[in-house]
């Protein structure tokens, strides 16, 4: 009986939390598909309205937006599997002078806060006429935390794996280049699947080096471009919302089948 | 050749090539982190030592920009808001990451649904719930004080009121991350030996003694390092801020990131705004080597 109890009080618990984090996506949706007259006067849309959709996705820079937001995330996270991988091998497999100390100067970058370098960084891409461009974008977080994180990532999990492995390769005469290509990548899936999702999330959501070097629409990527959307039509609930939901609903998707990397991906980002 | 010979002299090639190697295989990061990190980080500094204006020249005036933050209010206000956005959100985020582990611990019916249920917000993009949440706050038309006026209350203008903006912000900030610190809490939980609870439950201990005498002190290194990280993150926080507040009303809720961001990037004062930007890599600089000395103490079980 007082199990049955707890159990109760537990869902009670658990589901008077959860509103607030469930609740304000499920009005967000809501909201994205009522008619802009009835936006305040009822809590279900009808009728629905899907052109809210059409309207929004007809949107030019919308569109634009999404892809930039798209497209650049790719690209950092191509950069830093490559690249945190390589170094990470390295790091994990190779003994040459300098490597430790090396090492801890790489991990060194995690804790250098994006806000000190940028105003460096914005003169500096200013005189090479970058600001205003997505190389900027691109490169920083490649050779900032989320790449000092991978190295660190993919170091720890190729010193896990069995030197057996490789021994074969290198009696074979393998050179380096080819055992990292064609063993150790193919073994360390699982973590750069980790890596993948952690740095792709980070990178979706990075306001302050689009805030500071992307000043034209077309331009931006989408969590600036929606933020100034709340400025200029701020009556535009329905759109906004429409807006929001197309921005949020694809990672959700992805998470629901991908769970358990997800929540691995996220957290191993924040124990670092 | 002989055989030894011939393996003696692959060695030290060997050798030759795995410094060549090693090198290749780190220079792109290496070359990167100096260029866009370790350079920067030095000029930042060489910055903050000039009265430095986006355009035109900048003279060396020595520390007089550290000096002028003694005398500077925006940014002692910046610096207690910061404070109190940290203090307002680090006990909430872990007491409420606690809460939550402990409630989703044990297998129950539907508890797949809960967990992922908390996890959502993390997956979100924090400006798209930074947006959500400053609409659903709206002072007439927002849903918050929409259902509260169905039980005859009458909500306040959240974000628009210098008493209820920062707490607003904080609680969205802690209901956006919760999720991430109950993870780490319940994969620590489940570390402890079950023998424990086994031994607590023969000499008759309640739900309650379970938790504090075996459950509580094993998982508090844990507990302790993800408070530094969580103080970490609510110090850099910019965000949430920018898109509900910017900063408002009037210095409320101007946290210390969006101070140096306003300085550089508004009023374009280079010099000073490196000086602030240091100000925050030192306080950044003590939680992190807290951290480490954190984690040396307590030997880890993902080490």
């Amino acid at each position: 009986m007082r199990n049955k109890r707890t159990l109760y009080l537990r869902y009670l618990g658990l589901s008077s939390i959860i509103i607030f984090m469930i609740g304000p996506l499920i009005w967000m949706i809501l909201t994205s598909l009522k008619e802009p007259a009835r936006i305040f006067t009822q809590f279900f849309p009808s009728p629905i309205r899907w052109e809210n959709y059409i309207e929004v996705l007809n949107k030019v820079t919308f569109l634009k937006q999404y892809w930039n937001s798209i497209y650049i995330a790719v690209l950092v996270t191509l950069f830093v599997l490559l690249f945190a991988s390589m170094a990470g091998y390295a790091f994990a497999r190779i003994n040459f002078p300098g490597k430790n100390i090396i090492f801890i100067l790489l991990l060194s970058v995690m804790m250098i806060p994006p806000e000190v370098t940028i105003i460096p960084l914005f003169l500096f891409m200013r005189d090479l006429n970058l600001v205003n461009t997505h190389i900027p974008l691109i490169l920083l977080p490649v050779f900032g935390a989320p790449g000092a994180f991978g190295v660190f990532l993919m170091r720890q999990f190729f010193i896990a794996i069995p030197k057996e492995l490789e021994e074969a390769a290198i009696m074979d005469g393998c050179s380096k280049f080819r055992i990292y290509w064609r063993i150790m990548l193919p073994l360390s899936i699982p973590a750069l699947s980790t890596l993948t999702i952690f740095t792709f999330l980070t990178n979706w959501d990075e306001f302050l080096y689009p805030l500071i070097f992307i000043n034209s629409r077309e331009l931006m990527t989408l969590p600036i471009g929606l933020s100034l959307f709340t400025d200029e039509t701020g009556t535009a609930w329905h759109h906004l919302m429409s807006a929001t939901t197309l921005a949020t609903i694809p990672l959700l998707i992805v998470f629901f089948f991908a769970q358990k990397k997800f929540i691995e991906g996220m957290t191993a980002g924040s124990i670092k | 050749m002989t055989k030894t010979k011939l393996i003696r002299r692959k060695k030290i090639s060997n050798k030759l090539g795995d410094t060549i190697g090693g090198w290749l295989f780190i220079s792109p990061m290496l070359l990167g982190f100096t260029i866009f990190m370790f350079g920067p980080l030095l000029y930042a500094f060489y910055i903050s030592l000039h009265d430095w204006p986006l355009l035109g020249e900048s003279f060396f005036t020595g520390f007089e920009n550290y000096q002028n933050l003694v005398k500077d209010n925006s940014f002692k206000n910046s610096l207690i808001v910061t404070l109190l956005f940290s203090l307002g959100l680090v006990p909430l985020n872990i007491t409420l990451a606690m809460f939550l582990a402990v409630l989703l611990k044990d297998k129950f019916w539907g508890i797949g649904f809960f967990r992922t249920a908390i996890f959502v917000p993390v997956v979100t993009s924090l400006i798209v719930w930074a947006i959500v949440w400053k609409y659903l706050l709206a002072p007439e038309l927002g849903f918050i004080n929409q259902f509260l006026g169905l039980f005859g209350i009458e909500g306040p203008s959240w974000l628009l009121n210098k008493s209820t903006a920062l707490p607003a912000v904080i609680i969205v900030s802690v209901i956006k991350n919760v999720g991430l610190n109950m993870i780490l809490f319940l994969t620590a939980m489940q570390q402890v030996p079950e023998e424990l609870y086994e031994a607590a439950e023969l000499d008759g201990a309640s739900a309650f003694r379970k938790f504090r005498n075996v459950t509580f002190p094993l998982i508090t290194p844990t507990i302790f390092l993800t408070m530094i990280i969580t103080t970490i993150g609510a110090m850099k926080i910019f965000g949430q801020v920018y898109v509900m507040t910017r900063g408002g009303p009037g210095e409320s809720t101007k946290v210390l990131v969006y101070y140096i961001w306003e300085t550089a990037f508004k009023l374009f004062d280079m010099g000073y705004a490196s000086a602030l930007a240091f100000v925050l890599f030192f306080i950044l600089l003590a939680f992190t080597i807290l951290s480490w000395v954190v984690r040396k103490r307590w030997v880890f079980y993902e080490e």
